[in-house]
């Protein structure tokens, strides 16, 4: 794939992809430290004839997308910690009601107004269920300044293919990051864009809602002859409403295996340095991602300097987990550690894929990064 | 011949949710006729409601509709809206959902000038979920939350609108079915944002601890408490003190559109106009 070069930050190429994957539609609210994707957007999307609302409040934002969402238009908005709190409402009927659309988190110092200008990664379990009920989250996470754009643009095409949220995390360090990217040509992205499914047929025989057990809706633009529902209630094959045991049990279940039948096409991770790893005593697994795994890479080039193997495993879909291949990596290899700017947020899950509870973690929520050196001081204190 | 609804509704989903004698029904059908009348097409109107009584208005009829969360139907018509200029967009909210939870996206979209139709039914209290205080509901009045009698002020819906910017505001009440239609065929083909206050009966909710029990008890108290705004700005302001006026409260065809205006950035990024600059506009502050 032929690719491009730009020099630009995280929040910026993250506005720059939604563009180009076809986003038309941009509903904000100013919130710290993710201001410049709306910044930016709000320059890009009249230029194409699209839209860009600064609204009220982070849910006046929300609902806005998910509105231009269920009309039909590729949507998005972008906002940190405390605007995902205040959307989390509203991500719950777009899961509910199958709208796809893509949010995009740069994760700052939590919980309330934290540290808004300060780095964290503190919204890892907020993401895999922001609302109330029972749904599958996708979550992808940029590690790099490129990430920020493909993840952003592979964001849009998850969303019209499982027709759900699919939350974007950045963290304040990536989204401030200022620097090169090498990152595919639009030629390149808009070929493969792939829209949302759309019924054809005669408008009597439509039912957005009655698809396969591990399928989504099929959901048709608004104005185009198909009139059907939107709701957050438990609803039918056409939309409406109704308390049907079967029908809402089926409904829920379907919400879950949409996402868990298919995690092929969504998981993705990086292997770094991981192919000499033997599993003998003495090296070492680090799991990390966002901007940790910068640091990670750089701790790991000290650590084989030193005569210490370690490789990096990198989840970049965060939600659903690749639990599968943690599995592996931890079975194999005795020595983990988990790098964090929370506190073992995603450990837990490390915890539960590889069923070991000997994984050590390295922690920060002061706001501030973690540097190359404290993860090799770590290594050597530990293992 | 009798006016036929069975075009504009969902006739597998009649009979309602709604209490019998709810003028909820009364607003529906002046809402069909004033649509039918206006020969707009199904396919190019979209109907959002929230939650409440009033939110099950979107199931009902047979548009593009959607169901939203309580309070957000403005802000989910403003996404609907803008990118979709050339349709219609009608919201349908309850007094608790457009004043109480809602307000924030009530005040703003009557700022942007959005076109809008936003009908707001008022029947004073919280229905659907069995008689708790409305921003609407009169001091004094019994509710399940201050059974010892509501104190917390009101809101006049009407004047909130337009104090925030709403360029077309009218109110009517369910006792005159045909006013309602014309009002709201006035306030769909108004270019703006359109905020129609319907004001309805809940005789179950808000009548029984009240001392108006039936729909017809109910139906005179609003009769009493309202009159039309000829009659009201004759009045002195002791005699209008607990009277809400009816029609059209305000109407300003000059003030600019949000689309249209937002076409204005359009075009400035596309480099059709230069940027939009305080000489635009007549009102600079």
């Amino acid at each position: 794939m032929a690719t491009r070069e730009v020099i630009s930050t995280g929040n910026e190429l993250s506005a720059m992809a939604g563009v180009d994957a076809g986003c038309t539609f941009f509903g904000g609210y100013p919130l710290t430290p993710s201001s410049e994707v709306m910044h930016v957007i709000s320059d890009l999307l009249p230029k194409v004839g699209g839209a860009c609302i600064q609204m009220e409040d982070e849910i006046g934002a929300i609902c806005a997308v998910i509105g231009a969402g269920m009309a039909g238009s590729r949507t998005m908005t972008g906002t940190s910690g405390p605007g995902m709190s205040l959307k989390a409402e509203n991500l719950g009927l777009a899961q509910m009601a199958e709208v796809p659309l893509v949010c995009v988190n740069v994760m700052r110092g939590g919980p309330s107004t934290g540290l808004p200008t300060r780095v964290s990664q503190g919204d890892i379990k907020q993401s895999s269920n922001p609302s109330h009920g029972d749904y599958r989250s996708i979550t992808l996470c940029a590690g790099n300044l490129a990430e920020c754009y493909t993840e952003t643009v592979r964001a849009f095409n998850l969303a019209d293919r499982f027709m759900q949220p699919v939350i974007v995390l950045l963290d304040e360090t990536i989204g401030h990051m200022h620097g090169k990217a090498d990152i595919p040509t639009v030629e390149d992205i808009k070929a493969g864009i792939v829209p949302r499914k759309k019924f054809d047929g005669p408008a009597d025989e439509y039912f957005p809602y009655e698809c396969g057990p591990t399928e989504p809706a099929t959901l048709n633009p608004m104005f185009e002859g198909y009139r059907y529902h939107f709701t957050g209630l438990h609803h039918d094959r056409r939309g409406f409403p109704t308390e049907e045991i079967e029908t809402c049990r089926k409904l829920i279940q379907r919400l879950e295996d949409k996402v868990m039948a298919h995690q092929d096409e969504i998981e993705l991770n990086e292997e770094f340095m991981c192919d000499d790893l033997t599993g003998e005593d003495g090296e070492v697994l680090i799991i990390a991602y966002g901007s940790v795994s910068l640091a990670a890479k750089e701790a790991i080039r000290h650590l084989r300097a030193d005569g210490i193997k370690a490789g990096l495993f990198r989840p970049i879909t965060i939600w659903p987990s690749p639990a599968q291949r943690i599995a592996e990596l931890t079975g194999k290899i005795k020595n983990v550690l988990c790098v964090e700017l929370n506190i073992r947020q995603f450990t837990e899950e490390v915890e539960r894929a590889s069923s070991r509870l000997d994984i050590e973690g390295l922690y920060k929520v002061n706001g501030r990064a973690i540097s190359p050196n404290e993860i090799v001081s770590k290594v050597k204190e530990v293992f | 011949m009798a006016f036929n609804y069975d075009k504009y509704l969902r006739l597998e989903k009649m009979p309602t949710l709604w209490c019998w004698g709810c003028g909820d029904g009364v607003i529906l059908k002046s809402f069909i006729r004033a649509v039918d009348k206006l020969g707009i097409s199904q396919d190019d109107m979209c109907v959002v409601s929230g939650i409440g009584c009033s939110g099950r208005f979107s199931s009902y009829v047979d548009f593009n509709t959607v169901h939203t969360t309580h309070g957000r139907t403005v802000a989910y018509a403003t996404g609907i809206k803008l990118a979709n200029p050339d349709k219609h967009v009608v919201c349908v909210a309850g007094d608790g959902d457009a004043l109480a939870i809602g307000g924030n996206h009530t005040i703003h979209g009557c700022r942007r000038n959005i076109d809008i139709t936003f009908i707001v039914i008022n029947n004073f209290i919280y229905g659907l979920t069995n008689s708790q205080t409305s921003p609407t509901t009169p001091q004094g009045m019994w509710t399940v939350t201050q059974k010892a009698g509501n104190i917390d002020p009101t809101f006049d819906a009407c004047e909130l609108a337009i104090a925030s910017g709403a360029s077309f505001v009218g109110r009517e009440t369910v006792n005159s079915p045909k006013k309602m239609e014309k009002l709201i065929i006035q306030a769909i083909e108004h270019k703006g944002f359109s905020f129609v206050e319907l004001n309805s009966n809940c005789h179950i909710n808000l009548g029984r601890k009240n001392k108006m029990a039936s729909a017809m008890a109910n139906l005179d108290w609003i009769d009493d408490i309202t009159v039309s705004k000829r009659k009201y700005d004759a009045m002195t302001e002791e005699e209008q003190l607990n009277l809400l006026p009816l029609g059209i409260l305000k109407q300003d065809t000059v003030v600019r559109e949000y689309c249209d205006m937002y076409q204005d950035i359009i075009d400035a990024h596309q480099g059709k106009r230069g940027k939009v600059t305080q000489d635009d506009f007549v009102k600079k502050i």
